[in-house]
């Protein structure tokens, strides 16, 4: 019955501990760290994600099976991630999108672009899955 | 309990030699099952981790319209319910039935707290016009495209809602087994299960959150 009880104890302090860190990512997003603040979130939210798994979801004491199964996926998902971002990393000329990357402005729907040919006029999208019909 | 002595064997289908291995199967089951569920959402986080790096200004600006304090209580009570999830698998393992009651019902109040709290941000983006695609009609943007922000916006938080939805379901499925008195030290799998399933729901949440509210 100890056993249960500090397992009991172990719950409220992991959820102790989550709460503090869901504070502590929302105070950190008001601060400007440039291009760490995304790390800085996803580092947070994988430390919260790992608390959830380890104790919430008893992979620190389960049979390995478990941990295997789930550490398998999230490396699948890894390498997906990987390979997109490397694949749309390598993309420099896109023909729809000219020199945005670092506007990061829709050029599509930017009026003044005579460089691309069939420019739909601004409010008009010519991104996949969206019709090019004026609205 | 004289039940507690005889569920051992009530629930033991005949496939299984033992209640343990019948135990381990449905766990390699559901986890088999949890890393599908991780790949489902896994497409959407690449995509918008794509059109983000895209187009980082028009999400910027989009994520602006998301109410940064309903999604931190949204975080807050779904966190809750996982403890209190979990304190029902612990409840149920160490046969404090009552307990495993209150616990279930707990989670399944912050479950009910979290789609309220999503249904009025819903309703606020909806009367905005702050809608997925074609169907964006916001007024007065400065920067272009922040429709595509809405489309994962939606199709992300929409998907994690009917998981929550679902996991209603069958928490309140497991209540009533537990309430019938089916649960024991020695059988309490599907309490096992269902809690494994909503941590799931909760783990996805956990990055939702930074990603879509708190963009730099």
């Amino acid at each position: 019955m100890d056993a249960h009880a500090t397992a009991a104890s172990s719950y409220a302090k992991v959820l102790g501990a989550l709460l503090a860190l869901t504070v502590i990512t929302v105070l950190a997003a008001g601060f400007s760290f440039g291009s760490w603040n995304v790390i800085i979130a996803l580092g947070i939210a994988s430390i919260k994600a790992s608390l959830v798994a380890l104790f919430f979801m008893h992979l620190r004491h389960d049979k390995p099976m478990s941990a295997v199964i789930f550490v398998t996926g999230a490396a699948v998902l890894g390498v997906f991630l990987m390979i997109c971002t490397l694949d749309s990393n390598a993309r420099g000329d896109d023909p729809v999108r000219p020199a945005t990357r670092d506007s990061g402005a829709l050029a599509i729907s930017v009026p003044s672009s005579p460089s691309t040919p069939g420019t739909p006029a601004p409010g008009q999208s010519r991104l996949p899955g969206t019709p090019t019909k004026p609205r | 309990m004289s039940a507690a002595a005889t569920s051992q064997g009530e629930f033991l289908q005949h496939h299984f030699t033992t209640p343990e291995q019948q135990a381990d199967a449905g766990k390699i089951g559901m986890w088999l099952f949890l890393v599908t569920e991780i790949l489902l959402f896994g497409g959407l986080f690449v995509g918008f981790a794509i059109m983000q790096s895209l187009h980082p200004r028009a999400f910027l600006e989009a994520h602006h319209h998301l109410d940064r304090m309903l999604g931190f209580i949204n975080t807050v009570v779904l966190l809750t319910s996982s403890y209190t999830m979990v304190m029902a698998v612990h409840s149920a393992r160490t046969d404090r039935r009552k307990r495993v009651i209150v616990y279930l019902l707990l989670t399944l109040i912050c479950a009910g707290i979290f789609l309220g709290i999503k249904c009025v941000e819903y309703s606020h983006k909806f009367h905005e016009g702050l809608l997925p695609g074609r169907f964006y009609s916001h007024k007065g943007d400065t920067v272009p495209g922040q429709f595509m922000f809405f489309s994962f916006y939606f199709m992300m938080t929409g998907l994690h809602g009917i998981h929550i939805l679902g996991g209603m379901a069958i928490i309140a499925w497991v209540l009533r087994r537990a309430a019938r008195g089916d649960f024991s030290h020695s059988y309490y799998t599907p309490v096992d299960l269902v809690g494994l399933y909503w941590h799931l729901v909760d783990l996805i949440w956990i990055y939702l959150f930074p990603l879509l509210y708190l963009i730099q």
